[in-house]
């Protein structure tokens, strides 16, 4: 995780469905190719929730981890 | 986006509070997934696109007199209002709303009753038009 240089925070932290996927849309929709966003969460339903807007989207998930409640992913915008 | 963009066709039937929010829980976030919504609002589901109508949507019958407290609880949790949702789902470009003409007719609401965020006003050939090829069709 430390060699990945990230773009654009997203805290979404608090938010509950469909709060972060609604956000994470809005944020990516700025960035460029190959930018990489880092979204945390704490739903619950975002560890699954992510990975299909990812996968509709035909945006990459590069990592994902979970740290005491908060969920981390990195983003990389197709 | 990696394929032809998945369409959604809801028949929103219902103008309560507890079923207009999976109506726009799933059109925010199938909006927010590149998928194109498509929203017709029927029978009771017009009221909620008067003006004034999400605001003023309460739980059914005798649960009515609990909306208040599950405002209350929807707010505390950080979870947007319904008026809120409708915004986010227009701001994905993706969703998009129609009246239905029959309703309007029976409830003689005019379109001018209508909150601008209504995109045409249609009959059921033009719901079934775009119902018929959609990848996920609910009646709610």
């Amino acid at each position: 995780m430390a060699n990945i240089r990230i773009d654009v925070e997203l805290d979404c932290k608090g938010m509950f469905c469909p709060m972060p996927i609604v956000q994470l849309k809005k944020a990516t929709k700025t960035m460029k190719p190959m930018q990489v966003l880092r979204l945390t969460a704490t739903d619950p339903g975002s560890v699954r929730d992510v990975p299909a807007w990812a996968s509709k989207t035909g945006n990459k998930i590069l990592e994902s981890s979970e740290d005491s409640g908060v969920f981390t992913f990195l983003i990389e915008v197709s | 986006m990696s394929e032809k963009p998945k369409k959604m066709a809801i028949i929103v039937h219902s103008g309560t509070l507890d079923k207009l929010y999976p109506v726009f829980m799933l059109s925010s976030t199938g909006g927010a997934m590149d998928a194109e919504v498509h929203l017709f609002f029927t029978f009771w589901g017009l009221n909620a696109l008067k003006k004034g109508g999400l605001e003023s949507a309460k739980l059914p019958g005798v649960m009515s007199l609990g909306t208040g407290m599950m405002k209350d609880r929807i707010k505390k949790v950080n979870v947007p209002s319904l008026p809120e949702l409708l915004k986010m789902c227009r701001s994905t470009g993706n969703v998009k709303i129609y009246a239905c003409s029959t309703t309007m007719a029976i409830m003689d609401v005019k379109k001018e009753d209508l909150i601008p965020e209504v995109d045409d006003i249609v009959g059921a050939a033009t719901f079934l038009d775009i119902a018929m090829d959609a990848d996920v069709q609910l009646f709610i």
